[in-house]
């Protein structure tokens, strides 16, 4: 990392198809407890899907609810409970030094198509299209809405970077802080997707969408019979500060970012390119002052595409030879792919082991793909580890983004 | 249509688009304004919602007749009325 500020992480909210706060979500990661339920999806039928649970008048009114979107309430009752997770007295924190950096894969198709099947029922006038439409599809919808929520007056947008949206949210706002923009920041990844037709009807179309007639078995990452990817709706977000803001305030530390790095393929708009992974990865660890074999647990990005997978397990067998130590897991086996969350959602279901020492497995393997087959991989049962003192977190996503993101446990050189 | 009826129309609007208010001592005569939480972006939600359940077209320079119970029931009462004669 070239500026010598170091940024930790403070505060954890989330929502995932398993879980609403950290605790919960981790305790069904070891416990191998995936939640993918059956929905009607608008056009196509019934098909598998990650659906959370949490109670959004927990922090919306309804009015707020009826008005804003599905993922600015996702993004509202995550940074509430990371607010709440950090200690933060909110009512003297300046307002004005406070960011908000949320990761989208897409924003916008949910409320348009919304809107094209509402003026439908009225032959296509579009008289009867919703005012409401512009403020609930402007790109910076779910973070605006958190500002507003919670009369946050710093800078606030959203990150478009596909599936490696996550990482690149935290990475924005660790950025911003060295930079001296903001004095805390609001960081993460969070969305929507299952209540678009169209990301499902586009995985469909290009042989990308998982089904299985257990829906909980549908996200087989590095299984043999994988078949593709399981769409989810979700967000995570943190509470990020310059380490000696946290210390000054006494705040529980709970990790420190150590470095990341994003770069891109440009080579496929869907085709992953190991090599570039594999940089993205090396670029990620030199910048953290770190060898492979510092690495105790590796977060794949692998979201259970014939193809994907094997590009993934290329690039890092690449990185990682002769590093025993190591454990690889993942967990969209769990909840299927998060879409903007995915990254952020993931690496925040990993970072108890920092404290509890176990290594959450990848579920769903009956017979692993040999293609996949990486030394250290968690199947199916849940492993203790002599020692977790960092993550790597991948996230890879369209247009040939790559992200990784390395975490490492506070206090530790 | 009577006119009390037009009224109960447009607070099963307003109970829809603003959750949150508690609509049992709204006054006929004041302001919806000046007695419940409603913006701009509220009333629009109103012009909609009676285009949409009931097909009644409210231009946007009567928005101002929808400023209170009593005179939205005096403006809508003949469109009500127009509706019902079709």
């Amino acid at each position: 990392m070239s500026s010598k500020t170091r940024i930790v992480i403070t505060g954890i909210g989330l929502t995932a198809p398993n879980g609403n706060s950290l605790p919960e979500f981790r305790g069904n990661l070891l416990a191998g407890k995936a939640r993918i339920a059956e929905i009607d999806v608008r056009h196509m039928g019934r098909h598998p899907a990650g659906v959370c649970d949490f109670d959004a008048t927990k922090w919306q009114k309804r009015k707020e609810l009826r008005n804003g979107t599905r993922v600015g309430s996702i993004s509202i009752y995550c940074a509430r409970e990371a607010l709440g997770d950090s200690g933060l007295v909110w009512e003297s924190v300046d307002k004005s030094r406070v960011g908000v950096y949320l990761g989208i894969t897409e924003h916008g198709n949910v409320e348009t198509e919304n809107e094209i099947h509402n003026i439908s029922q009225f032959g296509f006038d579009t008289k009867y299209w919703t005012h409401h439409h512009n403020p609930r599809t402007v790109a910076n919808n779910p973070a605006g809405e958190v500002t507003m929520n919670m009369g946050i007056t710093g800078p606030h947008y959203t990150i478009g970077a596909a599936c490696a949206a996550g990482n690149a949210g935290l990475i924005q706002a660790a950025q911003m802080l060295q930079l001296g923009e903001v004095d805390l920041a609001f960081a993460g990844g969070v969305s929507e997707s299952i209540h678009t037709f169209g990301i499902f009807a586009g995985f469909k179309n290009q042989g990308a969408l998982g089904a299985h007639e257990d829906p909980t078995k549908a996200s087989r990452p590095f299984d043999k019979n994988r078949n593709g990817i399981v769409i989810s709706e979700g967000g995570a977000i943190y509470v990020l500060e310059r380490l000696e803001d946290a210390q000054k305030r006494g705040a529980r530390i709970i990790a420190e970012i150590a470095g990341w790095c994003i770069n891109s393929d440009a080579t496929d708009a869907v085709l992953p390119n190991p090599e570039r992974q594999a940089e993205c990865v090396r670029l990620a660890l030199k910048r953290a002052g770190m060898r492979p074999q510092d690495i105790h647990i590796v977060s794949t990005h692998a979201t259970a595409t014939a193809l994907g997978d094997i590009q993934e397990c290329t690039a890092l067998r690449e990185v990682f030879t002769d590093c025993p130590g190591t454990y690889i897991n993942n967990t969209k086996s769990f909840i299927g792919h998060c879409m903007g969350a995915a990254g952020a959602l993931e690496l925040a279901g990993n970072l108890p082991s920092f404290e509890d020492g176990w290594v959450h497995p990848t579920i769903n393997i009956d017979e692993l793909d040999p293609e996949c087959a990486l030394p250290g991989l968690v199947i199916n049962q849940a492993v203790q580890a002599p020692r977790l003192e960092a993550i790597l977190n991948n996230s890879f996503g369209m247009l040939g983004i790559n992200s990784a993101l390395i975490v490492k446990k506070y206090g530790v050189a | 249509m009577t006119k009390e009826d037009i009224k109960q129309v447009v607070l099963d609007i307003i109970a829809d688009i603003a959750p949150d208010e508690d609509l049992s001592a709204v006054k006929s005569e004041i302001r919806l304004r000046d007695q419940l939480s409603l913006d701009s972006m509220d009333f629009l939600d109103i012009v909609m919602e009676l285009r949409k359940k009931h097909g009644i077209e409210v231009p946007e320079a009567d928005y101002v007749q929808l400023a209170s119970l009593d005179s939205c029931a005096e403006y809508l009462f003949p469109k009500f009325q127009a509706k019902g004669s079709k």
